[in-house]
């Protein structure tokens, strides 16, 4: 395959104002859109502001929208598109954008901090930690997330309603608290944190109406509603709504 | 979507796919069947053919009900109910499939909008999702899975009945009974990859070493559960053709070849 000029439109200002601007780039063979972003500022637009970093799909810094789908730059390879095609490059529409490509998504860290850490249980001490794999499968896959909030971006409930990034903490962070609450050594419970109680009245659980697209747009393959929100959802209900469960936590003889 | 400080971008979306073409089919799909479903659940005739008796109406509880010898009857809401013994029992698949995770789904992306797909801006004012009545009482679901466990069971013992013939001898086997085997295998394959099911056979443990059984059955109902959409589609379509043979041989289109 030889290299060809392919039409890109790119979103391009700051929260004062902007607009797509269109441009003609070179592609070849292999590349993925982060070279071409890289290539347009070497050779068009030196002042082109965008956040990268790895360019291999660890690092989650250079998640944009391309052609209106959230998706990281570095994993999608331009062979994908139509050489006729214009692709659309813009920042992630649910944050506030800072420049160009680039979004400040601090409220995804000031989320992370309003999820309480791993209690370490009280008997064990550091080192002494001894779990069996099928016990932290379920958390490992969650651990896979690297951070680079496509699913916050296209998760409606905050991209489409502003209002609601207060109450909700949106996939990322629901799956942590899963993550935590599914963790075999994590004391919360024992320390008087109920992370189901949490999950719903201070991480806004009922926010989420299980649509897939956290799971959709995730490059890690996570998950994200089959094996972390619905299960937290279910939990929710066996300390809420579901007074057998309720009846036989009283009876049970062995811990769960 | 265009909240101070995001990019300036005004459209809706920039997707450039055939987006809607997902959420359309699943409307349409599920709109006809519940156009089907209705006009079958509230005619009150064709449900019975010896020895089918249609899902839709089984098991029939009142006395209205058209007998059905060794079949599903049981008198439990006497004569006082004057229409189609299929609402008393349709309420419990119904709500288990309204709440069903899946088609919460498919019906908040094709009927709602909410959104109509991934990156596609929704065109609601508010959202509150399920945190209020009504939508808080997806919460249910539980319960309307324990409840279609027995009307699964009840299935089942429909299916059992089709190895007999019109005269309700045992040892025989007609054509229905494959479509009852094929749509009782659906529905109970539908049933146990539900997500709740998931959760109550093993999901809510913290630690699987110490319970192997309920391990090993999370992680069947868990392979059954990846595809709970397809089965979920499946077994809607499987119902709804169960009910259609028995119509046909209810009101005389064509008889149900034999095989034995």
């Amino acid at each position: 395959m030889s290299g060809y000029e392919a039409r890109f439109r790119v979103w391009r200002g700051d929260e004062q104002g902007g607009g797509l601007r269109d441009f003609t780039v070179e592609v070849n063979e292999g590349e993925v859109v982060l070279d071409i972003v890289h290539r347009l500022q070497a050779t068009q637009a030196p002042d082109l502001a965008v956040r990268w970093n790895c360019k291999a799909g660890k690092c989650g810094s250079c998640s944009a929208e391309i052609n209106g789908r959230p998706r990281l730059m570095c994993m999608t390879r331009m062979s994908v598109f139509d050489r006729a095609e214009t692709v659309t490059i813009t920042p992630l529409r649910a944050f506030p954008v800072i420049r160009d490509l680039v979004t400040d998504v601090s409220f995804n860290y000031e989320k992370a901090r309003g999820i309480p850490a791993f209690v370490p249980p009280a008997e064990l001490a550091p080192g002494e930690y001894r779990m069996f794999q099928e016990d932290v499968d379920r958390s490992q896959e969650f651990r896979k997330c690297i951070e680079c909030f496509l699913c916050q971006d296209t998760c409606h409930v905050v991209r489409d309603h502003e209002e609601n990034k207060r109450a909700f903490a949106g996939p990322r962070f629901l799956m942590r608290v899963a993550e935590l609450d599914m963790h075999p050594l994590d004391a919360a419970e024992r320390s008087g944190l109920d992370r189901k109680r949490t999950a719903q009245e201070e991480h806004g659980l009922g926010y989420c109406n299980i649509t897939k697209c956290c799971t959709e747009v995730c490059p890690e393959g996570i998950r994200i509603t089959d094996n972390a929100l619905i299960p937290l959802k279910e939990r929710a209900v066996d300390r809420k709504y579901d007074p057998l469960v309720w009846l036989g936590s009283k009876i049970r003889r062995r811990p769960s | 979507m265009r909240a101070p400080g995001r990019a300036a971008i005004t459209v809706a979306h920039l997707r450039t796919d055939r987006w809607w073409l997902a959420p359309a089919g699943t409307a349409a799909g599920l709109l006809a069947f519940v156009v089907y479903s209705t006009w079958r659940a509230f005619a009150n005739a064709d449900y019975y053919a010896s020895p089918y008796v249609s899902p839709f109406y089984s098991p029939c509880l009142a006395h209205n009900c058209q007998s059905m010898r060794g079949g599903p009857n049981a008198d439990l809401f006497g004569s006082w109910w004057g229409i189609s013994p299929a609402i008393i029992i349709l309420v419990f698949p119904l709500g288990f499939r309204l709440t069903c995770y899946y088609y919460r789904k498919a019906y908040y992306r094709g009927f709602w909008a909410s959104p109509p797909a991934c990156a596609v801006a929704e065109p609601h004012r508010k959202y509150s999702g399920e945190t209020r009545f009504p939508l808080i009482l997806q919460n249910l679901h539980r319960y309307f899975f324990y409840a279609a466990l027995l009307v699964a069971g009840v299935l089942t013992y429909d299916t059992a009945l089709t190895f007999r013939d019109a005269h309700h001898a045992w040892g025989h086997m007609g054509l229905g009974t494959l479509v009852f085997l094929a749509n009782i295998a659906l529905i109970w394959a539908y049933t146990l990859s539900c997500h709740s099911c998931r959760h109550i056979v093993g999901g809510h443990l913290k630690h699987f070493s110490r319970h192997p059984v309920r391990y090993r059955a999370w992680r069947l109902v868990g392979r059954l559960n990846a595809r709970h959409m397809q089965l979920a589609w499946a077994s809607l379509l499987g119902v709804a053709l169960a009910d259609l043979y028995v119509f046909l041989l209810a009101s005389g289109v064509f008889d149900d070849p034999r095989f034995f």
